[in-house]
C-alpha cells in the first residue's frame, strides 16, 4: 500500500512539472504582448518597454519560468494586467463560487445517478429500465443551458422559490449563497447524472454476469443482494473514473452555467482574461485547475486502492 | 431412501429443447456421476435443481430435495434452499469469488445470509470450515483476498463456501477441470472426505469419464439433453448398454497409431535436431520492494536442455506454474532468453525483429483455447491465411487454404464464414489449418487438445497423428494430461520448477516413473480400472 501511495505521489510530482512547462510553452508562442495591450494603441514604444522590464517580461525564458514556479510556491501568482490585484486575490475569490458549486452538482449528480442506475440494472429489460435510459438519454441530449433557462423560468420566473441569477457572496450566510447556486448545480448536475447513471448501469450489468455472482446466488443470496453486495463494490472503478473527470470538468467547464446565472466563477474569470490577453491570470489559473485535475485524479486512485484489493500491493 | 428425485425434467430455451425427461435418484451421503460431452445438458440440470437458470426459462417436470417438489418454490423460498440445504461448486476457480472481499467474508456469508449465525460466530465458524477443506487459520488467513491464493486454493474456498451450512447436497459442476491433475486428486479426495465424514452426498458432473470412475457408485451418461444410461458405475464401465456410452469409453483413452518413424541413428539428417534448446535460462522481474531497489527474479526456466529430431513427437509435462508455458514462449521467439540458446533447425531463435520470418515460419503453434485464440471479426479464411505474412502470400493462396481445411477434415466453403459458427473441435480443426499451412518443421501443441470432449479430442489427436504420417513435422505436446501425452508422444520430458527432472521414451517414463513429481504425476492422473474395460477396449 505504501509504495502504491508512494508511486502515485512521484507521479502526481511529475505531472505538474510536466503541466506547468507545457503551459508556459504555450503562453510563450501564443502572440500579442501584455504590455502593449495594457498601455493601450497610442503608447510610446519607450513606456512600453518601461512596463515590460517592470512585469518581468524581458528575462530569459528559463528564468521567467523559474521565477513563475518559484512564486506559485509561496502564493505568488503575480499581478493581474488588467485588473491589477495579485492573481491569488482574484483566484481565491472566483474559488469561493466555483468549488462549492462543483461539489454541489457533484454531490446531486451522484445523489440522481445512483439510485437510477441501480434502478435500471436492478429491472434490466423492463419499463423502470427503458424510462430511466430514455430519460437518460435525453439528459445526454439537451444542452444544459437550455435547462438552465428551463430551470429559471420555472423555478425563479413562476414559482419564485429559487433566485434567478446573481450570487450574494457567503457574508450574508449560508442559506442565500446555497440558494444562488441551486438552480445552477441542478442544470449541471443533470446531464453529469445522466451519463453516471449510464455508466453504472452497464457496470453494474457487466459485473452481474460474472461467476462470482452465480456463486452469491448458489449461497442464497437474492439478486437484490446480489447487486447491493457483490456487484455494486466491483462496479465502482469505472464509477469513481467518470466522477473524478466529471469534477474535473465541474471545476472550470461551468462557464456556459456561470453566464447564465450571472455567476462570479473562474469559468468567466479565464474567458475574460483570455479575451484581455491577461496572460498571467490565464497561466495562473490553468496551473491551478491542472493542479485541482491531478489532485482529484489521486483522489480517485486511492478510492480504486481502497475498492480493490488487488490494486493495494503488499506494503 | 432418496435425498434428490428428478423426476422427468424437461426445459426448453426458446424453441430448443435443452433438456428432455431426465430423470434420477440421489441417496444420502451417495457420490452420483453426471457424464457427458459439452452441451449435453449437464450443467443445465444442476442449475435447474439449483433454480438459477437464465432468465426466462421455465422447466418442467419434478425436483424433488426431500420430499419438497423445488420447481413449484418461490424464487423466495428457494434463496432459504440454496447455500443450506444444497451447495453448488463451478468449474472456474479463478473467477467463482469475489476480487474484492476477503475469503473469510465469503465463507461467513453463506451463514450470515441464512441467519444461521451472528456476525462474530460465523466468522469463527468460516474459520472452522476454511481449516476443514484444508486453509487452515494459521497459513492462510481468513483476511487473505482471492488473488492471492492459487486455483486449486480457491476451488477449496469456494467448497468451504458451498458446506459451510452442512448442506445435504453438494453440487460440484467440473469442479477439477481447470485444474492440473495432481490439485485435480487433492480436491477429489477433499471431496470424497467430505462426503465420508460429513455424510452429505453429491452430485459430481464431469466430461471425464476416468475422474467419475474413481469417485461415484452410480452415474448417468447424457446426451443431447436426455439420459442415454443409468447403472451402477463399476457395472456400467464393464457392460455399456448403449452405443453412446461405448464411444464415449472408446474415446476416452483413445490411441491413434503413431506413425513409425525412420530409425533416428545412422542418417545424418536425423542426426541433426531441428530445435535444440541448451541451458535455455528466463527470468522475470518482480515488482520492487522499494523504491529504486532491485527487481527480485524469478527464474521460471532454469537450465533446460533439450532436443527434437525431425518427425519426433516429443511431450512436455508438468504442473501448472513448472515453466512450460514460459518455455514455449521462448521458443517461438517470443520473450527473450537471460541464458542458454534455442537454435530452430540450425538458426538462433531471437525474441523480436531480430528473428527472421524464414525462421519463424519453420515453427507453428495451437493454443489451449479454442475460444479466445481468433480474431473474431475475421473470416476463416483470413485466419487460417495469416502464417502467410511470414512467407509472403503465394498465388495459389486461396487454394492452399481451400486444401488447408480439407485437410483437418473441414469443408473449403468453410473458409468464408466465422469462427464463431464452429464448434470448440472444429475451431481447433482451425487453429491447426494455420499451423499447418506453410509446413512449418515443428508444431508445438499447448494443451491443444484439453478443453476438447473426448470424442472430438480422439479425432484430433488422430488427425495430429495423420499429418505427422504425411509431412513429417515434429510434435512439442505440452499438456498436463499424462493420458494424452502417453497416445500421441514419442518420448517425454518432465519439467518442474524451471527444470527438466525426467525424461525418456514416453512408454517407459510413464510406466516407471523415477522422479517424484513424475511419480506424483502418474499417481493423480485419474484412470479407468483397466480391468473394467470390455476386453474390445483392451489394448
Amino acid at each position: 500500500m505504501r509504495r502504491y501511495l508512494l508511486g502515485r505521489l512521484v507521479s502526481l510530482v511529475l505531472s505538474l512539472v510536466a503541466a506547468s512547462l507545457v503551459i508556459f510553452a504555450v503562453i510563450e508562442i501564443v502572440p500579442g504582448d501584455p504590455a502593449s495591450y495594457m498601455l493601450g494603441l497610442k503608447a510610446s514604444a519607450e513606456t512600453v518597454a518601461a512596463l515590460r522590464t517592470q512585469l518581468g517580461l524581458d528575462a530569459a525564458p528559463p528564468e521567467r519560468y523559474l521565477s513563475w514556479i518559484a512564486g506559485m510556491a509561496r502564493g505568488d501568482f503575480g499581478l493581474s494586467y488588467t485588473y491589477k490585484v495579485p492573481v491569488s486575490d482574484l483566484v481565491a475569490q472566483r474559488l469561493t463560487v466555483s468549488l462549492p458549486l462543483a461539489a454541489y452538482a457533484l454531490a446531486l449528480t451522484a445523489l440522481v445517478a445512483f439510485p437510477a442506475g441501480l434502478l435500471a440494472a436492478a429491472r434490466r429489460g423492463r419499463i423502470a429500465d427503458a424510462t430511466v435510459m430514455g430519460a437518460t438519454q435525453l439528459g445526454i441530449a439537451l444542452p444544459n443551458f437550455w435547462f438552465a433557462m428551463l430551470l429559471v423560468l420555472v423555478f425563479a420566473l413562476h414559482w419564485q422559490i429559487f433566485p434567478a441569477g446573481g450570487f450574494p457572496g457567503w457574508e450574508g450566510g449560508i442559506a442565500p449563497g446555497v440558494a444562488a447556486l441551486t438552480l445552477p448545480a441542478i442544470a449541471l448536475a443533470l446531464p453529469q447524472a445522466a451519463i453516471l447513471a449510464r455508466v453504472l448501469r452497464s457496470a453494474l450489468i457487466e459485473t452481474e454476469g460474472q461467476d462470482f455472482i452465480r456463486t452469491a446466488r448458489a449461497k442464497g443470496l437474492t439478486r437484490g443482494q446480489t447487486m447491493l453486495r457483490h456487484a455494486l463494490r466491483n462496479a465502482m472503478i469505472p464509477v469513481m473514473t467518470i466522477l473524478g473527470m466529471q469534477f474535473s470538468f465541474l471545476l472550470a467547464g461551468a462557464i456556459i452555467i456561470e453566464n447564465v446565472f450571472y455567476l462570479p466563477g473562474l469559468g468567466r474569470l479565464i474567458f475574460q482574461a483570455i479575451t484581455q490577453r491577461d496572460l498571467i491570470v490565464v497561466e495562473s489559473v490553468v496551473m491551478i485547475l491542472v493542479f485541482a485535475v491531478i489532485v482529484v485524479t489521486f483522489a480517485v486512485d486511492l478510492a480504486y486502492a481502497a475498492i480493490d484489493p488487488r490494486l493495494r500491493r503488499r506494503a | 431412501m432418496t435425498l434428490l428425485a428428478v423426476r422427468d425434467l424437461s426445459l426448453a430455451l426458446g424453441q430448443t429443447p435443452v433438456l428432455d425427461g431426465i430423470s434420477f435418484d440421489i441417496a444420502p451421503g451417495e457420490v452420483f456421476g453426471l457424464v457427458g460431452e459439452s452441451g449435453s445438458g449437464k450443467s443445465m440440470t444442476a442449475l435447474a435443481i439449483m433454480g438459477l437458470l437464465p432468465v426466462g426459462a421455465h422447466p418442467r417436470g419434478q425436483v424433488n430435495l426431500a420430499g419438497r417438489d423445488l420447481l413449484s418454490l418461490s424464487e423466495r423460498d428457494l434463496t432459504r434452499i440454496r447455500g443450506r440445504d444444497i451447495g453448488m461448486i463451478f468449474q472456474e476457480p479463478m473467477t467463482a469469488l469475489n476480487p474484492m472481499k476477503t475469503i473469510g467474508d465469503q465463507v461467513a456469508e453463506t451463514l450470515l445470509v441464512h441467519r444461521a449465525a451472528p456476525r462474530g460466530q460465523a466468522q469463527a465458524v468460516a474459520r472452522d470450515r476454511l481449516a476443514r477443506v484444508g486453509l487452515p487459520a494459521d497459513r492462510f488467513s481468513p483476511g487473505l483476498y482471492p488473488h492471492e491464493l492459487s486455483g486449486g486454493q480457491r476451488q477449496r474456498v469456494a467448497i468451504a463456501m458451498a458446506i459451510a451450512l452442512r448442506p445435504r447436497l453438494l453440487i460440484a459442476d467440473e469442479p477439477t477441470t481447470a485444474l492440473d491433475v495432481t490439485t485435480q486428486a487433492q480436491i477429489l479426495d477433499l471431496l470424497a472426505g467430505l462426503v465420508r465424514e460429513e455424510g452429505l452426498a453429491l452430485l459430481l458432473i464431469t466430461h471425464d469419464l476416468a475422474v467419475i470412475a474413481g469417485q461415484a457408485r452410480r452415474l448417468a451418461v447424457m446426451q443431447k439433453g436426455r439420459i442415454v444410461e443409468t447403472g451402477a458405475t463399476e457395472a456400467l464401465f464393464r457392460a455399456p448398454r448403449q452405443d453412446y456410452t461405448r464411444s464415449l469409453l472408446a474415446a476416452s483413452d483413445h490411441r491413434p497409431v503413431r506413425p513409425v518413424r525412420p530409425a533416428p541413428a545412422g542418417t545424418a539428417a536425423a542426426a541433426e535436431p531441428i530445435l535444440s534448446v541448451r541451458g535455455a535460462v528466463r527470468e522475470y522481474l518482480l515488482p520492487r520492494s522499494a523504491p529504486f531497489a532491485p527487481h527480485p527474479r524469478l527464474r521460471a526456466v532454469n537450465g533446460v536442455s533439450f532436443d527434437i529430431a525431425p518427425g519426433e513427437s516429443v511431450g512436455l509435462v508438468g504442473e501448472s506454474g513448472c515453466g512450460k508455458s514460459t518455455l514455449t514462449r521462448a521458443i517461438l521467439g517470443l520473450d527473450p532468453l537471460q541464458g542458454g540458446t534455442i537454435r530452430l533447425g540450425g538458426s538462433d531463435v531471437t525474441a523480436g525483429r531480430t528473428m527472421s520470418p524464414t525462421l519463424r515460419a519453420r515453427v507453428q503453434v495451437v493454443f489451449q483455447d479454442p475460444y479466445g485464440s481468433f480474431n473474431p471479426r475475421h473470416r476463416v479464411d483470413r485466419l487460417v491465411g495469416e502464417p502467410f505474412h511470414l512467407t509472403g502470400r503465394p498465388r495459389d493462396a486461396d487454394a492452399r487454404i481451400a486444401a488447408a481445411l480439407q485437410e483437418v477434415g473441414l469443408d473449403p466453403a468453410d473458409r468464408h464464414r466465422f469462427i464463431h459458427e464452429f464448434s470448440g473441435g472444429q475451431r481447433q480443426r482451425i487453429a491447426i489449418a494455420r499451423a499447418l499451412i506453410i509446413r512449418p518443421d515443428l508444431i508445438i501443441l499447448d494443451e491443444a487438445v484439453s478443453a476438447l470432449d473426448v470424442r472430438v479430442r480422439a479425432q484430433v489427436l488422430d488427425l495430429l497423428a495423420r499429418l505427422r504420417q504425411d509431412h513429417g513435422m515434429a510434435y512439442l505436446f505440452i499438456s498436463h494430461d499424462l493420458s494424452v501425452v502417453r497416445a500421441v508422444t514419442d518420448r517425454v520430458l518432465v519439467m518442474q520448477a524451471g527444470r527438466i527432472v525426467e525424461e525418456g521414451p514416453t512408454g517407459q517414463v510413464l510406466a516407471r516413473p523415477a522422479h517424484p513429481c513424475t511419480q506424483r504425476l502418474a499417481a493423480s492422473t485419474p484412470t479407468i480400472p483397466a480391468d473394467w474395460k470390455e476386453p474390445a477396449h483392451a489394448p
